[in-house]
């Protein structure tokens, strides 16, 4: 079964008396454990699709389902609960809870969304800051992390769950250009090992170069539909 | 839950003093009506004590009509033998009751030989009377060596009255009564004592034995013009009138029972500072609204990007929604808990270094501050429940958020 199936999709925004077309109906489909990048210019409907796929926003018409759930058809309640169980989410500014530490951060989806058990959660914290190498900086709060380290942590918030599909929406803009390998290293690593599909929104010809397919996207339109790895390295 | 309130509580942490400040403004609320409270409850309760302990009585009970004559101490309205034995049944029967002292009051002209005036007077038994008003010895400014309160043959003059026609203790008087019938009757006194005033009716009136008076009066049978009525508990005032009025409904003749309240304008004094309770607890909701809105207000809009955040990762709209409401519980209980701690404190002081005052012609009266835990509770309550409902609109906000829209928030 594929992971995400559009069909048709469309998205149309109104501001005022003005309509804006976004996504002027989409075909794709996504099997799991892709490691996939939606490209484009500014406007081109790229983020809009990350939003649709997200479960933040509904199509204007068309279908998409995402792990065999339509999910034009969930409400707020089912939305959040879907998302919870089966997606996560790293964001440009890494957006952690600066309240909390580094290891909080990605406990937060297992407590707060999941209600995981204390020792599984603790067990599943452990094992993922390991994994994205940040067990000397547990203890650290956000303000006292670089740039990497947020989006690290952020990386392992993303799976806590064992989300089967991540949406990341230019993880990569606001690191220098190692930091950003590293970062783009980590999460096709943490592919293989868990399997988890990841979905990017980018301008980054590096995050480019490293998808297995690319989803060029112009004016709402699919312009270089189902492209292979070697279109990305083109 | 318990993590809600964790973080909640990290959150009010971040911004620590919007946190101190929005506490303080409640703990400054609660300090001031709680001692309101306790001073204005402390000042009630020491006037009415004035009043009821020293001359009213909790209640009394009269013959219908004779109150709203009282200015004329009506005579023809005495209550007769039978009717003063069936109220007397009435009250040994009433629960609640402690004591009770009959009285014959009378307007009578007095007169220290060579000069005269008029005067007020109450014939009562002593040791009733000072069972039913114990502060009645405490107004003796002077008295002779007689170990009882007032013995036949004796009069306590009021203060008024003993420095104007320069009397003391021992000194022979003369009081001249208009009886029933019309004719007037002259009986010789010594002066026994000198009473202070008390503010209040019949807070000048002077006293005289119950067989005396009615010696004076030429009355042919026991009469009593009111039966004033303590009780052991004054809080069930109007639990114990309503008890009586009962008990004494199936007697022939028509009766009236009043409190204390009905007969001294102090009652509308304390009214007033009922009122004003009310008012300065309306106030302290006010402060606690406007403050808690505010700050939570300001919290969901400087923290709209990590609403999205947290909606996006899966956080379910009541969450969102609880987290807001703890943060504005929690300042609510902070703020009710030092405001307590410091109200308890400062009544405590006041006790320490009590706070003298007048009232009337009453001297040197001394303020006891007490608050009750009810009063405690019930004022700390309205903190934390404000607090935590003036949080409902900004996390209901919060909670609804388009994620997206919150995202897109730089």
């Amino acid at each position: 079964m594929p992971l995400i199936t559009a069909q048709g999709l469309s998205k149309t925004y109104r501001t005022g008396d003005i309509e804006v077309q976004a996504l002027r109906g989409v075909d794709f489909t996504i099997e799991p454990g892709a490691f996939a990048a939606f490209v484009g210019p500014s406007g081109s409907g790229k983020s809009t699709v990350l939003n649709l796929i997200g479960c933040l926003d509904k199509p204007s018409a068309g279908r998409l389902t995402v792990l065999g759930t339509d999910v034009a058809a969930l409400d707020r309640a089912a939305a959040a609960a879907f998302r919870g169980t089966h997606l996560g989410f790293i964001f440009q500014d890494f957006n952690l809870i600066p309240v909390l530490t580094a290891c909080e951060n990605i406990e937060y989806p297992l407590l707060m969304v999941q209600d995981w058990p204390e020792a599984r959660r603790r067990a599943r914290v452990t094992e993922l800051l390991e994994a994205v190498g940040m067990g000397p900086q547990a203890r650290k709060r956000p303000d006292q992390l670089s740039g990497g380290q947020k989006q690290r942590v952020a990386v392992a918030r993303a799976l806590a769950t064992h989300a089967q599909l991540v949406i990341a929406d230019e993880p990569t803009a606001n690191l220098d250009h190692a930091t950003a390998q590293r970062i783009i290293a980590l999460m096709k690593r943490m592919r293989d090992e868990y399997g988890t599909a990841f979905l990017f929104s980018t301008h980054d010809p590096r995050i480019m170069a490293a998808a297995e397919a690319i989803y060029a996207l112009e004016d709402g339109r699919l312009v270089a539909p189902t492209p292979s790895v070697a279109l990305a390295h083109a | 839950m318990l993590r809600l309130v964790r973080l909640a509580a990290r959150n009010l942490a971040r911004y620590w003093r919007r946190t101190l400040l929005t506490s303080g403004l409640m703990v400054l609320g609660l300090v001031a009506v709680l001692l309101f409270v306790s001073v204005s409850g402390s000042f009630q309760r020491l006037i009415v004590g004035q009043i009821t302990d020293a001359m009213l009585g909790h209640l009394q009970v009269h013959a219908r009509g004779y109150v709203a004559s009282i200015d004329n101490l009506p005579l023809n309205l005495n209550m007769k033998p039978d009717t003063v034995a069936a109220v007397e049944r009435a009250l040994g029967e009433t629960p609640g009751v402690a004591a009770w002292s009959p009285r014959l009051k009378f307007g009578a002209m007095f007169s220290n030989y060579t000069e005269t005036t008029s005067i007020r007077l109450n014939g009562v038994l002593p040791a009733r009377e000072a069972a039913t008003v114990p502060l009645l010895p405490g107004r003796l400014l002077e008295r002779g060596s007689a170990p009882a309160l007032l013995e036949p043959g004796g009069i306590l003059v009021p203060e008024i009255l003993a420095r104007g026609m320069g009397l003391a203790v021992g000194d022979p008087v003369v009081l001249v009564a208009t009886n029933l019938d019309g004719s007037v009757n002259g009986k010789t006194f010594t002066v026994a004592g000198v009473l202070g005033d008390v503010t209040g009716p019949g807070g000048r009136d002077g006293y005289v034995h119950l067989d005396d008076a009615r010696a004076l009066l030429r009355l042919e049978q026991p009469e009593v013009s009111e039966i004033a009525v303590r009780l052991s508990d004054p809080d069930a005032l109007a639990a114990t009138r309503a008890r009586l009025v009962r008990a004494l409904a199936g007697h022939g003749a028509p009766l009236e029972v009043h409190t204390w309240e009905g007969l001294s304008p102090f009652a509308n004094i304390a009214r007033m500072i009922d009122v004003l309770d009310v008012f300065i607890r309306v106030l302290l909701v006010g402060i606690v609204l406007i403050a808690v809105m505010n700050v939570m207000i300001m919290a969901v809009y400087e923290r709209i990007r990590e609403i999205g955040t947290i909606a996006a990762i899966g956080t379910r709209p009541r969450r969102i929604l609880g987290l807001f409401v703890y943060e504005g519980l929690l300042l609510g209980l902070i703020g009710a808990a030092v405001g307590t701690v410091v109200s308890l404190i400062l009544v405590w002081l006041l006790n320490l270094y009590p706070v003298h005052f007048t009232f009337g012609r009453d001297q040197a009266l001394v303020l006891a501050p007490t608050l009750a835990p009810v009063d405690v509770l019930a004022i700390a309550g309205i903190v934390v429940l404000v607090a935590a409902a003036a949080s409902l609109q900004p996390a209901w906000k919060a909670a609804r958020m388009d994620p997206i829209e919150a995202l897109r928030r730089v």
